[in-house]
């Protein structure tokens, strides 16, 4: 493949709306790491369910007319398929939490991972079969437009927006070329993903309930002699992480156009990598570290091959864990006696 | 806590053979021998092969379970060893025709035997080449890292490395061959008779048996050799381990590469067996269900090992064969039958979970791994009451 370095920012564009999802996925990995130290194996199984959940939402809801009739409806119609699917995707969360892995607290590391194993087993497994085996247009109800950043034939900037079957040349005239695009689903999933993860950094660092996540992370046992209530900030964590990878997972269905039963396991995997490459337990590092990946998958799907471009993340997470095992912001953890 | 002595005990209880324990192993002797045998003579081939294919489980199963079982390394890409064997196998098969002068010249059945240890040896230098970097990392780190690498070792299989894999399509191409093993031919001239055929998948039964066998008996005695109990120590506690003198990452190697060998053995045998193989014979879920054997069977275990692979490798494909076979057609149909096969993994699923909550230490336990897994706090508990007892003698109102 071509290097050409007129791709470059149309790519970083995608890397980002992908870095967005990674960063959102990569959360709830290394908030339940931070506290638990566990690799939560099923969290990629949460970005999927959340995906279905929110295409059931949106297939009950649509059938009110409040939601299909004006433009705020179209609105509203997602945002609360959105939401509901979040609320739904994290109660099933925390009962994960309850029943697989609280009774493993004190066991062997290994054995809440297996456990995880079989969580993300029995879930892909339900859906494929008692929903479907085949994956499943997910429908986008509102017209998508590409915003779009060009040079005109006469070689001077021009913006312009684009509707679904309009093309550049027809607007600008023959000999135009985009230099850059945004389509609104880019713009929607870049904002939201921002905008939540602002609100949850807030969360986090600003309020009491997250200063006792921070404690409990810190260290468990004193945190709950010092009046923190362990398991409902251990709840409050597996909400938290799955409502967030909801949230990812029906913007992958809505940016790529469908999902199936086993669309989580290889965002799973890389968000992990992204976790781990920022820091693994460092939250603002799992934001980073999801935007560098999405980035580096990016380019190096456009310019090196798209056909490899599932072993680059694991490439640079194997990288990554052999020359810095602490991450980007993370710092060296040493194994305690 | 007394728990050493309970162990020397327990092993030295173990390798005696009583009477029970001689009738047991001739039981089941009997079992392998008969019943393939039967089912060869009734014509029911597909049973032979469930056999042969439990077989290539029970030797995956027990080389994951030196990584997993015995050193504590979870491996979530044990199958890119697998595949390494039978990738290895078959190219390294061409090789060897071009040696001997053809598909069809007279030493050409060598190249199963020829190329079994060097499969061996190409996938335990593939465990060496991928533990070295990566085994210093802590268990979880590892498991990822090892899920990564299953995926690329699939994924580059997948996409033609090198050309010589030949993508999606597998192997071999069309106009190449995987010659028979020598002695397939043989077997089924000479012991052949007029109503039994020694078909190539019995032939391939006995060879996976005698492997199984071989491996079962280098396992036991690496299990209380010196290395075995490195792993032990290693497993329970690292850093003490390395204090009483055990090079943690020598002994990591000789576990994970000796657990990739058997792993490429397995994958050059059912290469030879099957005659073709393809990517996605090598996937993640395969590596899982590995994992599930080792797990579900009893962690460190052999017979734990053994029965876990028989239960998840073959209980599915028996129960859809008798279904065909119309021993089961009176209370399932077809249908029916046919969905037990899909509901597996969704029933191992499950399974994992309540089994990690209940019984984490497997239905044949090590011993070690049951007291390890269970009975720590109970004796812990049991002890400091002693304790409290023994201190507070005098303080207890004495009712005589």
């Amino acid at each position: 493949m071509h290097f050409n370095i007129a791709d470059v920012p149309q790519q970083l564009v995608n890397g980002l709306t992908l870095g967005g999802m990674y960063a959102l996925i990569a959360l709830g990995y290394t908030l339940v790491y931070g506290i638990l130290l566990m690799i939560n194996f099923a969290h990629s199984e949460m970005f999927m369910m959340g995906a279905y959940f929110g295409l059931m939402w949106l297939k009950v809801l649509s059938k009110q007319s409040f939601f299909t009739s004006s433009g705020a409806g179209l609105i509203a119609l997602y945002a609360v398929s959105i939401l509901l699917a979040a609320i739904m995707t994290g109660t099933l969360g925390v009962l994960i939490e309850r029943f697989a892995y609280r009774p493993l607290r004190h066991a062997p590391r290994l054995a809440p991972l297996i456990s995880a194993i079989g969580v993300s087993l029995f879930l892909q497994n339900a859906i494929l079969l008692w929903v479907s085996s085949r994956s499943i247009p997910f429908p986008i109800k509102f017209p998508v437009y590409q915003y779009t950043l060009a040079r005109d034939p006469s070689g001077s900037l021009a913006f312009t927006v684009l509707g679904a079957t309009e093309k550049l040349a027809d607007k600008l005239g023959q000999g135009a070329h985009a230099i850059v695009q945004f389509s609104t689903l880019q713009i929607m999933i870049i904002v939201v993903t921002l905008v939540l993860l602002f609100v949850l950094d807030t969360f986090v660092s600003r309020t009491k309930l997250g200063k006792a996540m921070r404690a409990t992370a810190q260290d468990r046992d004193t945190a709950g002699l010092m009046g923190v209530d362990i398991n409902r900030i251990i709840a409050i964590t597996f909400f938290i992480g799955p409502a967030m990878g909801a949230v990812a997972g029906i913007f992958s269905g809505m940016y790529y156009g469908n999902i199936k039963y086993n669309m989580g396991f290889i965002p799973g995997i890389k968000s992990f990598t992204a976790a781990v490459l920022g820091g693994i337990g460092n939250l603002r590092g799992a934001m980073l570290g999801g935007f560098v990946l999405g980035m580096a998958e990016a380019l190096a799907s456009g310019f090196i091959s798209t056909a490899y471009k599932d072993v680059i993340a694991f490439v640079i997470l194997i990288l990554v864990l052999i020359f810095r095992p602490g991450g980007l912001l993370g710092e060296s953890v040493v194994e305690k006696v | 806590m007394g728990g050493s002595k309970v162990d020397i005990k327990t092993s030295v209880e173990s390798a005696r053979l009583t009477p029970k324990k001689i009738a047991l192993y001739a039981a089941i002797a009997a079992f392998l021998i008969a019943a393939p045998v039967y089912f060869q003579a009734v014509g029911n081939v597909f049973m032979v092969r469930i056999f042969a294919l439990v077989g290539i489980y029970v030797m995956l199963a027990l080389g994951l379970n030196i990584v997993v079982g015995y050193a504590g390394l979870l491996d979530l890409g044990y199958v890119a060893f697998y595949g390494m064997g039978a990738y290895s196998g078959v190219l390294l098969g061409y090789a060897w025709q071009r040696i001997v002068g053809g598909a069809d010249a007279p030493l050409a059945g060598l190249s199963y035997w020829v190329l079994l240890p060097l499969a061996a040896l190409m996938a335990a230098l593939t465990g060496i080449a991928l533990g070295t970097p990566v085994l210093r990392l802590r268990g979880d780190y590892l498991a990822i890292v090892t899920l990564g690498f299953g995926e690329i070792v699939r994924i580059a299989l997948q996409n033609d490395a090198f050309g010589l894999t030949n993508g999606a399509a597998g192997l071999p191409r069309v106009g190449e061959s995987i010659v028979p093993a020598a002695g397939q031919k043989w077997v089924f001239m000479h012991l052949s008779t007029s109503t039994f055929t020694f078909s190539k998948d019995l032939f391939w039964y006995v060879i996976v048996v005698a492997l199984c066998l071989l491996t079962i008996f280098v396992i036991r005695r690496l299990d209380n050799s010196r290395l075995g109990r490195a792993w032990v120590a290693m497993r329970e506690d690292e850093v003490a381990a390395a204090a009483t003198g055990v090079n943690i990452m020598t002994t990591k190697l000789w576990a994970f590469s000796l657990g990739a060998m058997w792993g490429g053995i397995a994958g050059i045998t059912y290469a030879y067996w099957v005659g073709f193989i393809s990517p996605e014979s090598f996937n993640f879920m395969e590596s899982v269900l590995i994992v599930c054997m080792v797990v579900l069977g009893g962690m460190g275990s052999i017979p734990g090992s053994v029965v876990g692979a028989v239960i998840i490798a073959g209980l599915p494909e028996i129960i859809r064969g008798l279904a065909q076979s119309t021993a089961l057609s009176r209370f399932l149909t077809p249908e029916q039958a046919s969905r037990i096969g899909d509901y597996r993994f969704l029933i191992f699923g499950g399974l994992l979970v309540v089994m990690m909550a209940f019984r984490p230490q497997g239905i044949l336990p090590s011993t070690r791994r049951a007291r390890e897994l269970t009975a720590e706090d109970v004796i812990v508990e049991e002890e400091n009451v002693d304790m409290w007892e023994v201190e507070h003698k005098h303080d207890l109102p004495h009712k005589l």
